[in-house]
């Protein structure tokens, strides 16, 4: 038997593939979806940069606890 | 593997399921009332939730359903074979193989469940999980052919999905949702009664207890109108509560007297007189039942849109 580009078992299951590619961009799209939600609602994004497995003093907000005093100069 | 093997085709006589069937598999009917009460349980929430989230959660709880129905045609295969109303789904017809109907329940299940869990909050999660189990094991699996109150407990099943859109906006529970539930509950054993005093035979011959079968039909009868009073007073004193107000309690107290009245009528007549009208009460019943279920959840939702107006409420 000849080998051929096109099997009929790709004419038989297009439909099934189809249904399947369609349902697996709708999964992208709703995760994608909720990922951009998700972080949107985070308000202030330094709060989920700060929280991304190493805290980055850069985007910690300056507050009176964490501001470091500069040393005195001696002439 | 022979070369030949890589190019073996299907017997023509083999049919191969369709995209439609899977479909089929996941009860869209039964579907659509879990998304239209789960939506209703979301909207009428004090807690407003983003539209996307709203749109995510309904969607989880919409799989999750039919993610219960496809673990229930797999189980129920024998019975559905043996019933007219059901001979003709997926699995008895042979489109679907039982394995291939388990694998999607039990995936969907776990897809649902884990992205209502990412999506909203752990509470809602929680009671879709729940939902999933008491429906697919609780009751497919154990209740519903051990005992005729069967669809009694059964049916919380099918009450928890304005709880579940109660928990996605609040992360709770409350009486609110609680009424909304038993709403539901109560409605679903008058709901099937009058079903089953109409398609007798099915039930029987499926070897399912329904009480018809085991109690007889009078004590169906008593059931129906038993279960039919508590109802009423769930559904007014629903009208009570922060959810409720004039529109609602208006259209509970005409559809309550309209059902309670159905009922009655089943309860005071007795098999003679049903076959004589070949049950046209018992029909009319059930077809007021949908209505009923239909109308309180819609007047709920009235109730919501009236309230983010600053209109309504007792």
């Amino acid at each position: 038997m000849a080998i051929q580009v096109e099997h009929e078992i790709h004419k038989r299951r297009r439909g099934r593939n189809m249904g399947v590619g369609i349902l697996l961009l709708a999964f992208i799209g709703v995760v994608f979806g909720l990922t951009v939600v998700k972080v949107l609602q985070l308000g202030d994004l330094r709060k989920f940069e700060t929280f991304d497995h190493v805290v980055r003093p850069q985007i910690v907000p300056d507050t009176p606890e964490t501001t470091v005093p500069l040393p005195e100069v001696s002439n | 593997m022979s070369d030949m093997s890589l190019h073996e085709t299907t017997p023509e006589t083999e049919y191969e399921a369709q995209m439609g069937d899977y479909f089929a598999l996941l009860k869209p009917r039964v579907m659509s009332l879990v998304v239209f009460t789960a939506l209703v349980g979301l909207l009428v929430a004090p807690t407003p939730v983003h539209p996307f989230i709203g749109f995510v959660a309904i969607l989880c709880i919409a799989v999750g359903a039919g993610a219960s129905g496809a673990l229930n045609m797999w189980w129920d295969a024998d019975i559905d074979a043996r019933m007219r109303r059901t001979a003709k789904r997926p699995i008895p017809d042979g489109r679907v193989k039982p394995g291939e109907a388990l694998g999607l329940g039990l995936t969907l299940s776990c897809f649902a469940v884990v992205l209502l869990g990412l999506a909203t909050n752990w509470v809602a999660t929680g009671l879709l999980a729940f939902t999933i189990f008491f429906y697919a094991v609780v009751y497919s699996m154990w209740l519903k052919r051990a005992t005729p109150q069967n669809i009694v407990i059964g049916g919380a099943a099918g009450a928890f999905p304005p709880m579940i859109g109660w928990a996605v906006a609040t992360g709770g529970i409350s009486i609110d949702s609680v009424l909304m539930f038993a709403l539901i509950f109560m409605w679903t054993p008058p709901h099937f009664w009058a079903l089953a005093l109409f398609v007798k035979t099915d039930y029987g011959d499926a070897g399912v207890p329904m009480l018809t079968e085991t109690h007889g039909r009078r004590v169906t009868r008593n059931h129906v109108l038993a279960y039919c009073v508590p109802l009423v007073a769930v559904a007014i004193g629903l009208g009570f509560t922060s959810i409720g107000g004039w529109v609602y309690l208006a259209v509970a107290v005409f559809f309550n007297a309209w059902f309670l009245k159905g009922c009655y009528d089943i309860w005071r007549r007795d098999d003679a007189q049903a076959e004589a009208d070949n049950y046209k009460v018992e029909i009319k019943t059930f077809k007021v039942s949908l209505y009923y279920l239909f109308a309180h959840f819609g007047a709920l939702l009235i109730e919501a849109v009236l309230r983010a107006n600053h209109i309504g409420g007792l």
